[in-house]
């Protein structure tokens, strides 16, 4: 029970992030570790009691593996976060040269 | 096993990386390659539109054929639903492309967005054709990508802060999206749409269910922009160039947001009362709030991104009123009808809200402002935007013969057989308040004195972009023989079918 | 933009081969240890993100850099798209078919179409991040002068 709960707590840190952070930069980071968390979780779902690393060795070939499906997600979510978090550094970036500062508090051009 | 089924997703996708690579060599390649693609995409989706009825074909990627009728690869689904989504997602496409022919040469950088178009168009094919869960979430982030990608194409102040504001929140419904996923992962054990079913049907710990029940909804209907998770539709929809206004409004968050929801909560869990009152009561609150907010806005473009929230509204609200119905067991009849007014009108909602947007981006190629108290008298330079969006207009509101008055009466016809007077009555009354706002935007844009003078020439808009126009209200005329019995049955009666019964789905695919 | 001190630029000369030897180790033994395409991908990118940090480049020699990542990207994409197309073509004729023979367990030559779906999909994801990198440094060149 304790890995899940920390998995929660990691979570519960990046949301704190988002929320009430004032520059641009820390809330992206606080989203990575947002999403970071997620993947824990993944990891820590597959697991099966007495179970080893899922890699075949040829001379040993039937043992009880650890479940390798939600590594494979996890692995495909970790290069779908890379794209997300790049293309959020470049709009990051772009903003800085538009509106001269990375204060969230200043970048309010569009209301109502 | 049709061979044709993952072309959906192949097509596109070579379409776009060949546009990169040839696009630099050769001049006008790009356009007339995307064009291309989206018409030959247009073409297979009503041959599938018209000849699947009421079968489902399952295409199984890599030849994995099940163990003991248990799936263990990824499987693509087609049956009536699909086809539907599959025919609004190809048509709006080619028509955008080609409204964007002339559109888009007022910007730089064309290759990146025919290519990043093309990749937007293979996300959300995917999302419709997938049967498995996490194919699902993978297509909706390229998709999502992408839209942040073409959102801020022109990099003004508006754009980057609009397409920043949509980043953070779509992320976050990806990461809810993802947290759903890994919890019906630990108990299901397989991440197959119609297994997970036959797996909960055995008995399941009702809490659970309803904590995976409401992070997928969470999740959605961030991405669908219901009410209360509606704040980053306004700016994006507003700041994108227009040819992607009509996509993202017309067509994306229908896509990867309602598409979903309908489908999850039909075909992958069971129904219960408090969850179809949930569902009903967003989709009350979407439209009253939307249509509110929308009364006074002055900017064109943010005037019709909040009326996207209210339509989107009228769908969530009859589907919602279909799983009441259902749940309690009762009206079986009577619910196919509320069922088959939501998603006639998602099929006129993706056609009349395109056309309003290409309208928009036509009046802003013309002038070059949004704010209706800066135009006038646009009706007697632009002759064919003015009819187009005259018909556009009277279709959102709900006036005969165009096609949102049939939907809009078999949602209202069906509230009231349900005894929900309540619902129906909120339905008429934003039915009018969108009349009279349509009004307005008809009235300051195109039938006032003008007052800009004679400072700048306004001519009618170059001929890709009326092509897009008129096609789009042609279209608008025909979709309201939908309501005739032999075409219904063709179109409709099949979706309905397939997200009515609940055991079809899943015994079919399981089976083969 | 400048270069590193002399320290950082002959440490790089050296370790950079290394890095760029074991990303092709990594891909290539895709399918008998962990890692694949991806990782071994980022790896190789990581060698000529180092060479480039140290040693300093000016805007001309990084935009003619950049148009070569870019296509080395997309073709490498185009190759395995085709690749899973080709599926259609042989045995029991479904799209992303693993129709090579399978070989023995525990070799390197084995498991079909997988280790050739690894080498391109790390050609691809090697160009893209060393492209993501470029087009950011060239933003800030061109326009901090």
């Amino acid at each position: 029970m304790i890995p899940y709960l920390l998995c929660f707590i990691l979570f519960l840190t990046g949301l704190y992030g988002v929320i009430t952070r004032r520059n641009l930069v820390k809330i992206a980071i606080s989203l990575s570790i947002m999403e970071f968390s997620i993947f824990l979780l993944f990891a820590l779902i597959g697991y099966v009691e007495g179970g080893v690393a899922p890699i075949v060795d040829p001379a040993d070939p039937v043992k009880t593996y650890v479940d390798p499906l939600p590594q494979a997600m996890v692995l495909t979510a970790i290069v779908i976060g890379l794209a997300t978090t790049a293309m959020l550094m470049a709009v990051i970036i772009r903003i800085y040269r538009k509106y001269g500062t990375f204060d969230i508090r200043e970048i309010k051009n569009l209301r109502g | 096993m049709n061979p044709l089924i993952p072309l959906f997703i192949v097509i596109p996708l070579a379409g776009a990386f060949l546009i990169m690579i040839l696009g630099s060599f050769i001049r006008n390649l790009n356009k007339y390659l995307a064009s291309l693609v989206l018409l030959f995409l247009v073409s297979v989706s009503f041959y599938f539109l018209f000849t699947t009825g009421s079968k489902i074909s399952v295409y199984k990627v890599g030849g994995w054929e099940a163990i003991n009728n248990v799936p263990i690869g990824i499987y693509m689904v087609l049956d009536g639903f699909t086809a539907i989504v599959l025919c609004i997602i190809n048509l709006i496409g080619f028509l955008s492309v080609f409204y964007s022919i002339s559109y888009i040469s007022r910007y730089t950088a064309e290759n990146n967005f025919y290519a990043l178009f093309c990749l937007m168009i293979a996300g959300m094919n995917g999302v419709v054709l997938s049967g498995d869960m996490f194919n699902i979430f993978v297509f909706i982030e390229i998709s999502a990508i992408s839209s942040y990608a073409l959102v801020a194409f022109g990099v003004e102040k508006n754009e980057l802060e609009a397409t920043f504001k949509y980043q953070v929140l779509g992320g976050l419904a990806s990461f809810l999206i993802l947290i759903g996923i890994a919890f019906l992962y630990w108990k299901a054990k397989t991440l197959n749409i119609a297994d997970i079913k036959t797996v909960f049907s055995t008995g399941y710990d009702r809490n659970y269910y309803l904590l995976v029940e409401i992070l997928l909804l969470s999740g959605f209907g961030l991405k669908a922009a219901i009410i209360p998770f509606h704040a980053w539709l306004p700016d994006a929809h507003s700041s994108a160039p227009s040819p992607i206004s009509a996509m993202l409004s017309g067509v994306l968050i229908k896509a990867v947001g309602i598409y979903v929801i309908i489908r999850l909560f039909f075909n992958m869990f069971a129904i219960s009362e408090s969850m179809a009152i949930l569902i009903t009561t967003l989709g009350a609150l979407s439209m009253v709030i939307g249509v509110f907010l929308a009364i006074g806005q002055w900017d064109l473009k943010r005037l019709l991104a909040y009326h996207s929230i209210s339509q989107m509204g009228y769908v969530v609200l009859s589907v919602g009123i279909g799983m009441i119905l259902i749940s309690r067991g009762s009206r079986n009849e009577l619910a196919a009808l509320a069922i088959a007014g939501g998603v006639f009108h998602l099929i006129n909602h993706a056609a009349f809200k395109g056309l309003l947007f290409l309208n928009a981006g036509a009046i802003e190629y013309a002038i070059g402002t949004r704010n209706l108290q800066e135009m006038g008298g646009l009706s007697k330079s632009m002759p064919a935007t003015s009819a187009t969006s005259l018909v556009a207009s009277l279709s959102i509101s709900g006036i005969p013969p165009f096609n949102g008055f049939f939907s809009k009466l078999i949602i209202i016809v069906a509230a009231i057989m349900a005894k929900f007077y309540f619902l129906a009555l909120l339905a008429v009354i934003v039915s009018i308040i969108t009349l009279a706002s349509f009004m307005k935007f008809q009235r300051y844009a195109f039938f006032n004195k003008t007052d800009t003078g004679n400072k700048i020439k306004i001519r009618e808009v170059p001929f890709p972009m009326l092509f897009s126009m008129i096609v789009l209200s042609i279209v608008c005329l025909l979709l309201s023989i939908l309501v005739l019995p032999e075409i219904r049955e063709l179109i409709l009666t099949p979706a309905t079918d397939i997200l009515m019964d609940p055991s079809k789905y899943s015994s079919t695919i399981t089976g083969i | 933009m400048k270069g590193m001190t002399l320290i950082v630029k002959k440490t790089t000369q050296l370790l950079a081969g290394l890095i760029f030897l074991y990303g092709i180790y990594v891909v290539i033994h895709g399918h008998l240890t962990p890692g694949g395409g991806f990782a071994g991908g980022v790896l190789i990118a990581g060698s000529f993100i180092l060479l480039i940090l140290a040693n300093g480049s000016d805007f001309m020699k990084l935009t003619k850099e950049e148009t070569g990542s870019t296509l080395y990207e997309n073709l490498a994409i185009l190759v395995a798209v085709f690749l899973a197309l080709s599926g259609l073509l042989f045995g029991a004729k479904t799209f992303f078919l693993n129709w090579l023979p399978k070989g023995t367990l525990g070799e390197i030559v084995s498991a079909g179409m997988i280790p050739l779906y690894n080498i391109f999909i790390g050609i691809e994801v090697a160009a893209s991040i060393l492209s993501i990198f470029l087009a950011l440094v060239i933003f800030k060149e061109e326009t901090s002068e």
